[in-house]
Parts: structure tokens; sequence; C-alpha cells
């Protein structure tokens, strides 16, 4: 279980991690970065699955599977738009750097 | 419970993974394999749930039967949209994706809190707090998505302001934010609270984003991008998921990051992205004096410049990516570079609909990155660039911005196209650009303009310099 104080240092930590990890990037790659990191909160899916798990009755399973099936949406639509982006890629100097 | 490991296990990997790809993903050489290794952690990960407690894996289950269901058709529809999509109408497919993560995270909290209306036990306060944010900030941005997507995509052409629209948005807001706290602390949850407070949420999200222009529709996604990661984070401590939690907040974080940086490209505070829009007034204001007057010249003339040149800066904006002319573009590039010419592309953050949407459709062309450069690594070579060839762009190589402290666009750094020995502007009629303030690049001594659809136009210098 995360709960209380540990819950929060996961957030922070986690926030500064972010901030960090893209500071660097260069303009080229904005467009496909923030496609890549559309992708990753396509992992909303696994919560949606969870939740899908434990719906009871009509209205909880129609709002579990829209969850389900937007969040399947959102990860798939998110990795295939960004690899189609990135392969765009050429380089003359291939394999320098 | 050795079940449950394993799946915790699962989740911290693919946590780390996500993080070292969003890293990999921040350098041209090693994003490709980031990217890839994401997706395989994201299979990997929900695949691993299929073992969760809460998931029964009895194939009579209607949940089990319904989930499968669900998976293929989102995934389905997604995958088609995705590879059907032209590269130009990819920032508004990257709303619609983050939107149905938005969507996810606030059905996700609609599933618990319609649970606790019907008498399921509280997990806290915080809890219920938590829920309730991350349903409100992700039916915002689902939304809000869905309007940028109607936006860019031309459905929804107009940008509609009601009066005293911030008023009204205000009051929603407050509203939301009411029967928010209503359900947040109510136990138990009233049902009818519940469908207030969602329809609310999702009314907020469509009017926050319709009066914003099509013009700062990118910083919009962006922000909302960042937004459906903190939706995600807090459903993850909802359901305890630490992989939700990570990637969602790593995404948050990082998306507003994306965001700042943006907006201040755009030389426009996000708060003026949000609470006001651009060219709505002031329009035709500064109807100030210009010096000189537009040159025409003919692509035959204009091909010989360049061939004859030692070094060729291309400026691509907006109107090239409409034209598709990038292929064209590259063709061109590489008759130049037969003879000898140092061609290089100049790309100002803002041109085309998003930071680096220029880059990937030059990318598309065949266009090598490295010849690709950004405004402070291009601006101190076009003293000895021979010839600036616009085309498409405006208000990014207009020479105001840096002079005229009273025009809307004043301190918003722009490419130094003027500073270039010659300067052809490839443009399809007279008009003024996006902003509709007059530029004076145009007429400058030193420029000649070339009239006509970008991909024609590109096409007579083609044939001008093959003629050569």
């Amino acid at each position: 279980m995360i709960e209380g104080l540990p819950a929060l240092y996961i957030f922070m930590l986690s926030a500064f991690t972010g901030d960090e990890v893209i500071r660097r990037v260069p303009v080229i790659l904005h467009t496909p970065l923030m496609s890549g990191s559309n992708f990753v909160h396509g992992i909303v899916l696994v919560g949606a699955m969870i939740v899908m798990g434990t719906a009871e009755g009509a209205l909880e399973l129609t709002i579990g599977f829209i969850a389900v099936a937007m969040a399947a949406g959102n990860a798939v639509g998110g990795y295939v738009a960004t690899v189609r982006m990135l392969e765009m890629f050429h380089t003359s100097n291939k394999g320098a750097q | 419970m050795g079940m449950s490991l394993i799946i915790d296990a699962v989740y911290f990997v693919t946590a780390a993974i996500f993080i070292i790809g969003l890293k990999q993903m921040s350098s041209p050489v090693t994003a490709h394999r980031g990217i890839v290794w994401a997706g395989i952690a994201m299979v990997v990960a929900s695949v691993a749930t299929f073992g969760a407690p809460q998931i029964s894996l009895d194939i009579g289950s209607i949940n089990l039967q319904l989930m499968l269901v669900a998976i293929i058709v989102g995934s389905a529809i997604a995958y088609i949209s995705a590879k059907r999509v032209e590269m130009t109408d990819m920032p508004q497919m990257i709303a619609m994706y983050n939107g149905m993560g938005g969507g996810a995270a606030a059905a996700i909290a609609a599933v618990e809190l319609v649970k606790l209306s019907g008498g399921m036990e509280s997990h806290g306060l915080t809890v219920q707090i938590l829920a309730v944010l991350g349903a409100v900030i992700g039916a915002v941005s689902f939304s809000g998505s869905v309007i940028a997507f109607a936006k860019l995509q031309g459905i929804m052409k107009k940008t509609i302001r009601l009066p005293m629209h911030q008023i009204i948005n205000i009051g929603l807001f407050l509203a939301t934010a009411y029967y928010g706290y209503m359900v947040a602390t109510g136990h138990p949850v009233e049902f009818n609270h519940v469908i207030i407070f969602f329809v609310l949420a999702l009314v907020l999200g469509v009017m926050v984003t319709t009066p914003i222009g099509g013009a700062d529709m990118p910083v919009v996604i962006s922000l909302f991008n960042a937004l459906t990661g903190l939706a995600v984070a807090f459903e993850g401590f909802v359901l305890n998921n630490a992989a939700m939690i990570i990637a969602g907040t790593v995404v948050g974080s990082s998306g507003t990051l994306l965001t700042q940086l943006m907006a201040k490209a755009m030389n426009r505070p996000l708060s003026n992205v949000l609470f006001s829009s651009f060219g709505s007034d002031g329009g035709a204001a500064a109807e100030e004096d210009i010096e000189g007057s537009m040159k025409e010249i003919q692509a035959n003339d204009a091909a010989i410049m360049m061939a004859y040149a030692q070094k060729v800066i291309i400026v691509p904006g907006y109107g090239m990516a409409v034209a598709q002319a990038q292929h064209k573009l590259k063709e061109m590039e590489d008759l130049l570079e037969a003879r000898g010419v140092d061609v290089k592309y100049a790309i100002h953050p803002v041109a085309g609909r998003m930071p680096g949407h220029m880059n990937v459709l030059l990318a598309e062309a065949g266009v090598d990155y490295d010849r690709i450069l950004d405004l402070e690594e291009i601006n101190p070579e076009f003293p000895t660039a021979d010839v600036a060839l616009v085309i498409g762009a405006n208000d990014v190589v207009n020479p105001v911005a840096r002079t005229n402290p009273d025009s809307p666009i004043y301190g918003m750094p722009i490419l130094d196209a003027d500073h270039a020995h010659n300067v052809i502007v490839i443009k399809r009629g007279k008009g003024a650009g996006f902003s509709g303030i007059e530029n004076h690049l145009f007429y400058a001594d030193n420029t000649q303009m070339l009239y006509g659809d970008g991909q024609k136009a590109v096409g007579e210098l083609i044939a001008g310099i093959k003629q050569l």
C-alpha cells in the first residue's frame, strides 16, 4: 500500500523527474515528445481495466467500458502517432554522437 | 499474494522504462528506441493487469468480455486513425488521443464515485478528494481536447465568445467546485451530485476552450496533455497504482514545462492564451507608413539567384505546410546541393502548428535533420547567406518585432531573414499575416516577392534551376 507521506514523496520526485527528463530536448523533438508523453499517460489503461473488473450493474459496466475503450485508444493512438513521426527523422551522419 | 507481488514488480519496471523512454525521446538518435521500449512496457503492464485480484479471468464473466471488446474497439479505431492521418493533421490527432486519456481518467473516477453513492465503503476523505480532482481535470481535458480537435480539423471554424464569457466561466468553475466539494465530502455520496458535477466539468472544458483562437491551440493541447497526466496520477492514488502515479506525474510536470516553452516561444504569456484571444481586436489599428514598395520577381530570375549562391537559407512557415510543398523543397535542395550550394532550413519555434511540427514535415520529405536549424543557431548565419527563401512564413520574419514597440508582436523572437543579402518571399497574395500585421520585410530593398501557391512556385524554381 502506498499512502500518506510516501505517496506524497513519490508525487514530488516524479514531478522533478518529468521536469528534468525533457529539459534538454531540442525544439525539433517537441511535437514527437508531446506525442510520446501523450502515449505514456495511456497507462491509464491499467486503471480502467481494474475498475472494469470490479464494475457491477449496467451503469458501472457502461462507464467502465467507455474508460477501457478510451484508455486503449489513448495508448494505441499515442504509440502509432509517435512512431510515425519519429520514423521520419533521418540523419546524414548516422551513428554519430 | 505471489501474483500481486509479480504485478507490482511489473508496474515498478514499467514506470522506470517510461522514464528512460522519455529520456531517450529527448535525443533524435535514441528517440525511436525510446518509444519502442515504452510501448513494450505498456503491453507488458496491460497483460500483467489481467492477473490483478480485481479481474476475474472466467471467460463467462461479463466484465471480462466487455473489457476485451472495449480494448479491441478502442485500439482498432485509434490504430486505423493514427495510421491514416496526414502529417499536417497530426496535432489535432494528438489532441484527440490525449482527450481519450483524460476521459478515461474521469470515467475511472465516475465508476468509483457511483460505487460510493451506491453505499460502498469509502477509503477515506483523501481518496475521495483525489478522485474528484482527477475527475474534474480529466473531464475538462476531455471536452477541451474535443473542441481543440474540432477547431484544428476545421469542423468548428468560428471562435465563439459569449457576452461576459469570462464571468460565465468563473460561475461555471465555482459551481463545479461546489459540487466537487459536495461529492468529495459526501458520505454517502449523492448520486445526483455526481451527475451534476460531471456535466458541469464537461461544460467547463468546452467553455474554456471555445474562445481560444486556432493559433494558440498548440499551447492549449500541450496544457491538456499535462492535465491528463495529472488526472491519471490522481486516479492512480485512488486505485493505489504506482505505475499510474509515476507515469501520470512525470507527464504532468514535463507537459507543464513543454507548455511554458511553447508559450514563451510565441511570446504569449500562458494567461493571455487562456484568457484572451489573439487578433480579434486591433487588427486594423496600426496603419503606419511603410517605406519602400513590394517588388515582384519571376521564378526564373529567382532560380538563377539561388543556383549561383553559395549559401541559401530556407524559411518555411505554415503556408508551406498547407501547400504540402516540403517534397518539392527537398527536390530543390538536392538540385542546389549538386551545384555546390550550401542549403539550410531555419525553423522558428512556432513554425507549423506546434514546436517541432515543421521539422516533422521536413523530415517526412527526407530532409536531414542536421540541416534543420532552430532560431538561435541560424540567426547568426543570415548575414552570410546570399539568399533567404521565405515560403509561407510571415509574422515570424517580420522585423517590426525587433523595431516597433507599438506592434502586437513586438518582442517576439524572429528569424533575421532581412539580414540576408537577398530575400525571396514566396507568398500566395498580398495580404497581411495571421495576426493582421503588415510585414515590413516585404517592402525592404533587398526583398523580392514571388507570388503563387507554395508548391507550384517551388516547382517553377526547380524547373528554372534545371534549365541552367
